[in-house]
């Protein structure tokens, strides 16, 4: 098994607010980043695939399908958007980066079955790079083999 | 404890599989399949593994290290056409997976010692696509 790791680029705005907790609780918190009207980031997201190698093509997975799949279910999402306002997964749920990670991370495996079925090849893990200075990576276990399609998520690593 | 040495080198290639189509080959490889081929400023980095020697302090002597990327990486593929100039890419697509399980090939033996091995080769073909080769793959 060998892995590729794939990067790529989007722009979106959030605010971090929690809706179970209260005005004062959510300012404590979050601070700067709880600012009412949110700020925005150049959020990097690396994907890694981990394979066999084909023998004929020399690939662990063909890299424009693993394009359009992340266009098509990630990219399409977040890129250019208010993540607190348009992702409809965010409507309850805090949009930290860790959880924008977790949803990522939960969209990948519950496609990659469709897209992928005939792949040995799975994704071994999801990280975001929020600023050049704070990155989120969750790794997935075996839940994206095209054998046994899974939700869980193993871990969240935080990366100072 | 891991040590990590850095190279580069450029070279071009082309990814497709002369039994396919060109839509064939566009649809599995994309624009890396253009048939004169395109190049890469390919971003190496090597990781040794081993413990501090106690003379030494050193894990690995960076100098031999360098040394043996220069030997039997940069030299051979640095400004060449991977495919028509670089064994064994007459026959086997240079896609990112197979140079860097190539160069994992040609540096093992070299960096294996009794104090060390090669715990992995991570090439960048790009800033946004690299393969990771740890030790066990090639046995799979």
């Amino acid at each position: 098994m060998i892995s590729l790791t794939r990067r790529y680029r989007f722009s979106a705005s959030h605010r971090l607010h929690s809706p179970a907790l209260s005005e004062a609780e959510n300012a404590r918190v979050y601070g700067k980043c709880n600012n009412p009207f949110g700020h925005g980031h150049d959020y990097v997201l690396e994907i890694a695939v981990a394979g066999p190698v084909d023998a004929r093509t020399g690939l662990i997975i063909s890299v424009p399908a693993l394009d359009q799949f992340i266009h098509r279910h990630v990219l399409q999402l977040f890129a250019s958007r208010n993540i607190n306002a348009d992702v409809p997964q965010f409507g309850q749920l805090a949009a930290t980066t860790e959880n924008v990670a977790l949803v990522i991370a939960g969209i990948v495996q519950q496609n990659w079955h469709d897209s992928f079925s005939d792949l040995p090849a799975r994704a071994t893990s999801i990280r975001i790079q929020e600023t050049a200075r704070n990155g989120f990576e969750v790794l997935l276990g075996a839940s994206t083999s095209s054998m046994r399609p899974r939700t869980e998520m193993e871990r969240v690593l935080v990366h100072g | 404890m891991l040590v990590t040495r850095k190279a580069e080198f450029s070279a071009s290639h082309v990814c497709r599989l002369p039994s396919l189509s060109d839509a064939e080959n566009r649809e599995i490889f994309g624009d890396e399949a253009n048939p004169n081929g395109h190049g890469h400023n390919y971003v190496l980095e090597v990781t040794v593994e081993g413990d501090p020697d106690p003379v030494t302090g050193m894990v690995v002597d960076l100098k031999l290290l360098k040394k043996i990327l220069e030997q039997h990486v940069i030299e051979p593929m640095d400004h060449r056409f991977l495919n028509y100039e670089v064994p064994p890419f007459e026959k086997v697509v240079p896609t990112a997976a197979n140079l860097a399980h190539e160069i994992w090939r040609r540096l093992e033996p070299q960096v294996t010692s009794s104090a060390t091995r090669l715990a992995r080769v991570r090439l960048f073909e790009t800033e946004d696509l690299y393969v990771d080769v740890t030790a066990g793959d090639l046995a799979a």
